[in-house]
């Protein structure tokens, strides 16, 4: 391939990545536009005037809320991997029977809607008094990431070289043992992935936010934007400077884990 | 973990490849007692039955009674077999609610996998910066839906929007977007083909990286130029890995309820009301909540997403075969 022919290709990709991410740009932009510049017409296309005013109205009112989100996420992160990761173990070292239909289970569960999983547990919280607290958003949020989880971990473990189980065997070690101390190190990328996934999974949810926290004390930062978009229509460089905050994990996972997130993204799609 | 010799975490820790040979006959040491395998899944049985079986049970039993709200604190609802279901068949918001949802899956992931296509056909090619721009293409698919969606309903604005501002600039007539029964639908089909384009991205991509260099080398040398060898090898190669996409694509969509929400909540009236958010609509919505025809029509919803993830199930199982 010739040096300019690769170039050009260069610059094309670069116009087709400004074209798909202007509306992230734009987002951008309208969180550092002047509250009295927001209305201006035709809206200025760069933030000439910068200002912070949205990022100190962010910041003054969704704090909390961002504190609710980032437990919410370590706790779906903890949930699903105490969960998903001994069951893993079993299903792909210990010849469980059943393994398949248990696989087959997983991957129907991760076609149901979540408007639908969200009634069931409307329902079901009503009863409980668990609606609007941490630990039921918790317990929601983790149906997003479990059956991923298991799938995505057991795939690997199944890679583990048979003769490394025999030979920890063969030196005595138990089941749990061989678990906690060859599985688990072993398997350090791919708990990181699902980890990953399951923090920005939960993080981002709206749909359980939306149906079974809506009036609590702690609303994550999902229903907080919303409930400001709802408020205030008038300032919307505060609600795109919030935007950009709860996007801030996203760029995180973007930036250290590129290569886990398309490994997520393609696991269970195409081999599972 | 320190203590783990170095080459076995490599080999481990690099799945891309194959693991070697085992050097016996590949089986698992089978002597582990069922017991033990089985306290390791408990924990996962227990969640699967908790907080999966029974929320779905709650709501088929939903659907089954007539829950007003008062009812649903006082566990007294009265049982009324089909009659939800043959009301919501029987809704005017049915006919509507079918239509919008075919467009929009049908609309959303037609764009999405041309997009998609195209996109992981030209980032083949190795180039400068490839990597870090296709890198860059994940984020509409890594930001939380609440962000995206409202930047979507900003620049659909009538009046501030940068969209109808643009219009302005080359002489045409603004639009009402998100406000006009007649484009609403349309505004969010295109939010989510925005959205879908980098799963449908990075799976196709992963695709094409499967068909082997000498192919195409072989094409090039025969006179095959780009459009060729587009439509007569990798066109024809990818084609179980495109209906796999697709068909997960569609699955998605289905589900889709928070951009349409947040952007439109279905409006107006119910010109852009899916199956899912006419559900969400009904239990959540503002007004009084309606839990029973909702909860029907999220069981509806369900039994045509199984339909159609049986079939990627099957299409999955056929791929691996071969």
């Amino acid at each position: 391939m010739t040096g300019t022919r690769s170039l050009w290709k260069t610059l094309i990709a670069l116009a087709l990545t400004a074209i798909m991410l202007f509306p992230v740009y734009w987002i951008v932009n309208v969180s550092l536009t002047k509250t009295s510049n927001l209305r201006r017409s035709p809206p200025s296309l760069l933030p000439l005037d910068p200002t912070l005013e949205g990022y100190v109205a962010a910041f003054s009112q969704q704090l909390p809320q961002l504190g609710t989100s980032l437990l919410v996420g370590v706790g779906t992160v903890l949930l699903t991997l105490v969960v998903a990761a001994p069951a893993s173990y079993a299903m792909a070292t210990l010849n469980l029977k059943g393994r398949q239909g248990l696989s087959f289970i997983l991957l129907v569960a991760q076609m149901i809607p979540a408007v639908v999983m969200a009634m069931g547990f409307y329902a079901i919280y009503l009863k409980l008094g668990l609606l609007n607290s941490l630990w039921g958003l918790i317990l929601a949020d983790s149906t997003i990431a479990i059956p991923f989880a298991v799938l995505l971990l057991q795939a690997f473990m199944s890679g583990v070289p048979t003769e490394l189980l025999q030979a920890a065997k063969l030196d005595g070690s138990g089941v749990w043992r061989t678990f906690v101390s060859i599985i688990l190190p072993l398997s350090r990328n791919s708990l990181l992935t699902v980890s990953l996934f399951a923090f920005l999974w939960a993080w981002s949810d709206f749909i359980f936010a939306s149906t079974l926290n809506r009036s609590g004390d702690l609303i994550p930062i999902t229903l907080g934007i919303y409930k400001f978009i709802g408020n205030n229509t008038t300032q919307w460089n505060a609600i795109m400077a919030t935007a950009v905050i709860a996007s801030i994990p996203a760029a995180i996972l973007l930036v250290v884990a590129q290569r886990y997130v398309a490994a997520g993204v393609t696991a269970g799609a195409v081999k599972d | 973990m320190t203590t783990t010799p170095a080459p076995v975490r490599t080999r481990a820790g690099d799945r891309a490849a194959p693991a070697a040979p085992p050097l016996r006959p590949r089986r698992r040491p089978n002597d582990t007692s069922q017991w033990i395998a089985w306290a390791f899944v408990t924990p996962l049985m227990i969640y699967l039955v908790l907080f999966y079986a029974f929320p779905l049970y709650r709501n088929i039993e939903l659907s089954l009674h007539d829950y007003t709200p008062r009812a649903f604190v006082r566990g007294n609802a009265e049982f009324v077999g089909f009659q939800n279901y043959a009301d919501i068949f029987g809704s005017s918001s049915f006919a509507k609610a079918a239509t919008n949802t075919a467009l929009f899956t049908i609309g959303s992931i037609a764009f999405q996998y041309a997009a998609g296509l195209a996109l992981a056909v030209f980032f083949r090619a190795n180039f400068k910066l490839s990597a870090v721009l296709r890198g860059l293409f994940l984020i509409p698919w890594l930001l939380p839906m609440i962000v995206s969606a409202s930047a979507w309903a900003w620049m659909f604005n009538s009046d501030n929007g940068i969209i109808n501002a643009a219009l302005r600039v080359v002489g045409l007539d603004p639009v009402n977007w998100l406000t006009s029964p007649d484009v609403a639908l349309t505004s969010v089909i295109i939010a989510n083909i925005w959205l879908g384009i980098p799963f449908n991205l990075v799976i196709l991509y992963s695709g094409l990286q499967n068909i082997p260099a000498d192919y195409y080398e072989a094409a090039s040398l025969d006179g095959a130029n780009a459009w060729q060898q587009f439509w007569r090898l990798t066109f024809p190669l990818l084609k179980p890995v495109s209906a796999i996409t697709l068909l997960l694509g569609l699955i998605y969509t289905l589900k889709v309820v928070d951009l349409i929400w947040i952007m439109t909540a279905g409006g107006p009236g119910d010109t852009s009301t899916t199956f899912a958010t006419w559900s969400y609509r009904e239990a959540f919505g503002a007004g009084n909540p309606d839990f029973s025809p909702a909860a029907a029509v999220g069981n509806l919803l369900i039994v045509v997403a199984l339909a159609f993830g049986l079939i990627y199930l099957q299409m999955q199982r056929k791929l691996e075969k071969q």
